[in-house]
């Protein structure tokens, strides 16, 4: 039975998965019953397994060509990923409750439901997953039921659009991700993790292999953790319902990324140089997501800025070569991204989804408990003692201080950044005038999204205290630090908010008005835009009609001619027509072997 | 069982052809063979690696002719492939206007034909049955065919027909390689000579190449593909389902029967040839494929893009690329019927496939929708479908193919290459889903009809096989790896 545990974890989602797909599409409120029954069982099993600190679980065969090829099905059941499935099921238990209250009237919501049962399979699979090709199996399931719920408005331009850019792009990393598993399983004879670790001291001897293999990894999480250059796909997948937003694209899916770089921390950490290329595309994401997040307008894309920019701390973290600073932040920033996202949910409901800010204002006397909620999220954001993110940011920065002078004074300045943004934000949508008539007729949400809310705001609050956090992950070593860095970063942080409250307090409209470059989003979209027009407009038309008209035309034209050639002899002996035309050609067949062989 | 299993189409076209109702006969039919492959399936030796279930009768003692049938684990999944999408081309063909009876015969002999060269192990008998399965292909696309029937009609009929010369030409000279003490028909003797060095290596290269290319034209290698598209778009949905589904697996069946066990010093002499070609398939085919506006085309390129990677797992010439390409052979058949025949219906319904005038038709069509995604995702590649599970297996035993640390070789860099396919063939599928299926419905495609109830079970058919070796493959692998193990041991 306790081998079989873990299983039901993760099979539990899949059961209610298919169960709805195939029987109960019709009935939606029996549909997402069984899908939250189906997240609770797998969260009361993953609390049971981390309380026993249950360590196997039974092992089934995949793929099995003796000798040349094994892929097993086995669970990995160790702290990171026992900590990891908690967390996972017990965000995704909060939301699918609070999707009863969004969804409530969607025609499409057993759809919904049966998508969220499925993603949360995916996400526990990477989650428990012990070899790369069953990591790259449940990566490619997020990856899809991601899409799927992008796109649940399917019908709306935009969300479609977004649906199949989020794919498209994720796949790109994926192609490194796969030829890095390839290269590592040439290299080693194996794919399963615990199998590959002990060979990698023969690998050192190739450092400029294992570099490249590190790196082409890395591509992976490029994609799924949405790091400069591949970042394109996370602002838009905000078409989704917001319920989605905080559970794939802020607390789980896009985490996924970082939590596959700790699991495979062991390549990695062997090259130096793959490490240091994964800091820097950590801190550019950082620093760039930060500068767009000043200048947006939508609620949601502001987050999904922020979670950017946050994603881009976890993965500068890694490549300073530290998974517990990443975890650590991974872990704090769920909860109060997760509380963002569902607090500007209920925003969006209560105004009839509208997500301009400047449509907002003077909410926080309309909707209190959203309003306070909010508040306690941000400052987790921003990094204010004694809030969660305030610890597991800071650990990064005092590694950075450590570690790479730089890079410290990069993320100091997103810090700031993400005060300013963050403030700028708040003062928006809760203070001032109401800015539109919905706004003012505004109203609280119902206790079905609200509970969920204050769960995550009290995790957001006491996540990061040592006390708390030590039970789940082994937290970054205190490093003997002089005070220079809590005390810069909360200089840093005064400052982001003070400049926030001076530029935005009263203000009906946008101040700065000439930052075409980091509204434009540094032009992105724009380049990538233009490269897919001209590969598709171009590359693509050019091999159409080379096949068209070279190699269908020319080639096969000349024996086409030869063929109207033995039409006319056709037509002499009277059978022009098609059948006929088969008929001498089967008799011909067996008249040419009859010749050619028995003679 | 086995003869059951090849003649009960047959005699069912023929009984169709002189007059039974024709739907019920040919469902009648192919239902019952589905359910005979399936005990063949239960009652499958596994440890076994030679033929089971052989009978033979002798033609010609003097000639070694002889019909001969049986199964191995190969040509076992090939016939459940015939089976499962013959039953799902007969109940997607619904009433036929003109010559009903003349149609489902067709379908009938099609599939006879097919599961014929499959099960035979006789050379005469292999080539034969395609033969009869080929020529109701040309009937139905000039008969029955949409748009430009008659010219697409000619040029399949001329292109395949010049492959099967070629191709018989390979065979003859196969035949005739062996010293005429042991020349034979049987493939399994032919066999026992090929692994006692009696074909000798200068042969082989003559043989090999005249087999790739006879073959490779019936496959649409590159760059004897342009017969494909033109064929399946005018074709109709239950023909294009059962020609790109099973008939055209018969070259690489053939390919994987006879020119990899028999000729090996062959397939190593062409194979930098062979991997050029399929990269050609991959991603050539691949950009043209992405240039497409119409979904009957789309779908023509990409079921010739895809015959790369089985390509792919052939050359790769190990077992595992061998047995990926034989999972994929299976698991595209499924999958490619189930687009063409989802694009059948979408036909008769809105009268267009070009993208640009559909859209949204999942609101409309939510069934259809669903159908339609299992489909094209499965052609993409995602796990928990068949196709995945075929095509990890091809990449890795192509990349392993002359592997040497620090260093990349033709396999792979050939490997990489159709790593980014995967990439071309997301971009093309989810394009078309996106234009066809998701966006504003416009107004005149509002009263469209959903699939009826019936086409379910078809569906579910194709879908739940998909499923069902996606998410356990190693059911497949059981069946098909010990055969190709004994053929590529035979080889040293």
């Amino acid at each position: 039975m306790n081998s079989l545990l873990p299983w039901i974890v993760l099979l539990a989602p899949l059961v209610s998965a298919a169960v709805i797909t195939l029987f109960t599409r019709r009935w939606k409120m029996l549909s997402s019953s069984i899908s939250i029954a189906a997240v609770l069982v797998s969260f009361i099993c993953s609390c049971f397994i981390f309380a026993h600190g249950t360590q196997g679980a039974a092992e089934f065969m995949w793929i099995s060509i003796s000798g040349v090829f094994q892929v097993p099905l086995g669970l990995t059941l160790d702290q990171l990923s026992r900590t990891m499935a908690v967390l996972v099921s017990g965000v995704g238990a909060a939301i699918h409750i609070y999707s009863l209250g969004y969804m409530r009237d969607d025609e499409g919501k057993a759809r919904y439901f049966a998508a969220l049962s499925l993603f949360m399979f995916a996400m526990l699979g990477i989650v428990l997953a012990n070899n790369f090709v069953m990591l790259f199996i449940f990566w490619e399931l997020v990856g899809f039921t991601s899409y799927v719920l992008i796109g649940h408005w399917f019908y709306r331009d935009a969300a479609a659009d977004a649906a199949n850019k989020a794919f498209i792009t994720t796949r790109i990393g994926d192609f490194g991700f796969m030829i890095g598993i390839l290269m590592l399983w040439m290299a080693t004879g194996s794919v399963v993790f615990t199998e590959v670790a002990p060979q990698m001291s023969t690998l050192t001897g190739h450092p400029m292999f294992l570099t490249v293999v590190a790196l082409l990894i890395f591509c992976g999480a490029i994609g799924k953790s949405a790091q400069f250059p591949l970042h394109v796909w996370l602002p838009d997948a905000m078409e989704g319902p917001t319920p989605i937003s905080a559970l794939i694209h802020a607390a789980t899916m896009v985490a996924a990324g970082v939590y596959m770089l700790a699991r495979v921390a062991f390549i990695i950490q062997g090259s130096q140089t793959a490490l240091l290329v994964i800091a820097w595309i950590g801190t550019i994401t950082a620093v760039m997501a930060a500068l767009i997040a000043t200048q947006q307008n939508d609620i949601k894309r502001i987050l999904a800025y922020s979670t950017l920019s946050q994603l881009g701390y976890m993965v500068m973290a890694v490549g300073l070569a530290s998974n517990d600073a990443a975890m650590f932040h991974l872990f704090t920033h769920a909860f109060f991204k997760a509380l963002l996202f569902l607090a500007a949910g209920s925003v969006i409901v209560m105004l009839h989804h509208e997500q301009n800010i400047w449509q907002m204002g003077g909410l926080s006397r309309k909707l209190p408990i959203t309003f306070i909620t909010f508040v306690v999220g941000a400052l987790a954001l921003i990094g204010c003692p004694p809030f969660s993110g305030f610890f597991s940011k800071d650990a990064i920065l005092a590694l950075a201080y450590e570690r790479n002078t730089p890079i410290f004074a990069v993320a100091l300045f997103t810090a700031f950044l993400t005060a300013f943004y963050v403030i700028r934000m708040l003062v928006i949508v809760f203070f001032g005038r109401p800015r539109s008539d919905i706004a003012r007729n505004s109203r609280e949400s119902p206790p079905v999204m609200t509970v969920p809310l204050i769960a995550l705001a009290l995790l957001a609050t006491f996540g990061g205290f040592s006390f708390f956090a030590r039970k789940f992950l082994a937290l970054p070593v205190e490093r003997e630090v002089a005070i220079v860095v809590p005390a810069l970063a909360i200089v840093a942080l005064i400052a982001g908010t003070g400049l926030a409250i001076a530029l935005y307090g009263n203000r009906a409209t946008e101040p700065l008005k000439d930052l075409e470059l980091v509204r434009h989003k540094f032009y992105f979209d724009e380049f990538y835009n233009w490269l897919i027009y001209w590969t598709q407009e171009l590359l693509a038309p050019v091999s159409a009609f080379v096949d068209r008209w070279i190699i269908d035309a020319c080639a096969v034209g000349g024996s086409s001619r030869g063929t109207w050639g033995i039409g006319a002899l056709l037509r002499l002996v009277q059978v022009g027509n098609l059948q006929g035309y088969v008929f001498v050609f089967g008799l011909g067949v067996v008249a040419v072997i009859y010749f050619a062989v028995f003679r | 069982m086995v003869l059951f299993i090849i003649f009960c189409p047959i005699i069912a076209a023929i009984l169709i052809m002189v007059g039974m109702p024709a739907r019920k006969t040919a469902l009648a039919a192919s239902v019952l063979t589905f359910l005979a492959a399936g005990f063949l399936l239960a009652s499958f030796g596994h440890g076994q690696s030679g033929f089971q279930h052989v009978t033979s009768f002798t033609i010609s003692r003097e000639w070694r002719l002889s019909f001969t049938t049986g199964i191995d684990g190969l040509s076992l999944i090939m016939v459940l492939l015939a089976t499962i999408v013959t039953v799902a081309a007969v109940w997607f063909a619904g009433a036929i206007e003109r010559y009903e009876n003349a149609f489902y015969a067709c379908l009938l002999f099609i599939s006879g034909g097919a599961i014929g060269a499959f099960a035979s192990i006789d050379l005469f008998f292999f080539y034969a049955f395609h033969e009869l399965a080929l020529i109701p292909t040309f009937l139905l696309i000039g008969i029955w065919g949409s748009g430009n029937r008659a010219a697409a009609a000619w040029k399949i009929t001329i292109y395949l027909a010049i492959g099967s010369f070629i191709l018989l030409l390979g065979l003859i000279l196969l035949y005739q390689s062996v010293p005429a003490a042991s020349r034979s028909f049987d493939i399994r003797a032919l066999q026992t000579a090929a692994s006692a060095g009696q074909i000798t290596a200068d042969a082989q290269r003559h043989i090999y190449l005249l087999l790739l290319i006879g073959f490779g034209i019936l496959v649409s290698l590159f760059p004897f593909h342009t017969w494909a598209p033109e064929a399946y778009a005018s074709a109709p949905a239950p023909a294009a389902m059962l020609h790109a589904g099973v008939l055209k697996k018969f070259g690489l069946y053939g390919l994987l029967r006879l020119a990899v066990p028999l000729l090996p010093e062959g397939a190593r002499h062409w194979t930098n040839l062979l991997v050029i070609l399929l990269l050609g398939n991959i991603i050539y085919v691949g950009l043209v494929t992405i240039a497409q506006k119409r979904l009957d085309w789309m779908l023509g390129y990409s079921s010739v893009m895809h015959m790369g990677y089985i390509f792919l797992g052939i050359a790769s010439a190990g077992i595992l690329g061998v047995t990926g390409a034989a999972v994929l052979m299976f698991a595209h058949g499924l999958s490619i019927a189930l687009l063409f025949a989802l694009a059948g219906e979408l036909r008769q319904r809105t009268g267009t496939l070009v993208f640009d005038e559909l859209g949204g038709l999942a609101k409309v069509m939510p069934f259809a929708g669903l159908a339609f995604g299992f489909g094209a995702f499965a052609a993409v590649g995602l796990p928990g479908l068949a196709n995945f599970a075929g095509e990890i297996m091809i990449f890795f035993g192509a990349f392993k193919n002359g592997w040497v640390m620090d260093s990349f070789h033709i396999f792979q860099i050939a490997t990489v290459l159709a790593l980014w396919g995967v990439v071309i063939s997301t971009v093309y599928m989810l394009r078309a889903y996106r234009k066809m299926f998701m966006g504003t419905v416009s107004e005149r495609w509002k009263q469209l009809l959903d699939l009826r109830l019936a086409l379910r079970v078809p569906v579910a058919l194709l879908v739940g096989a998909l499923l069902c070796y996606g998410f356990f493959p190693q059911s497949f692998v059981r069946v098909v790896a010990p055969r190709f193990r004994t053929y590529l041991s035979a080889n040293r």
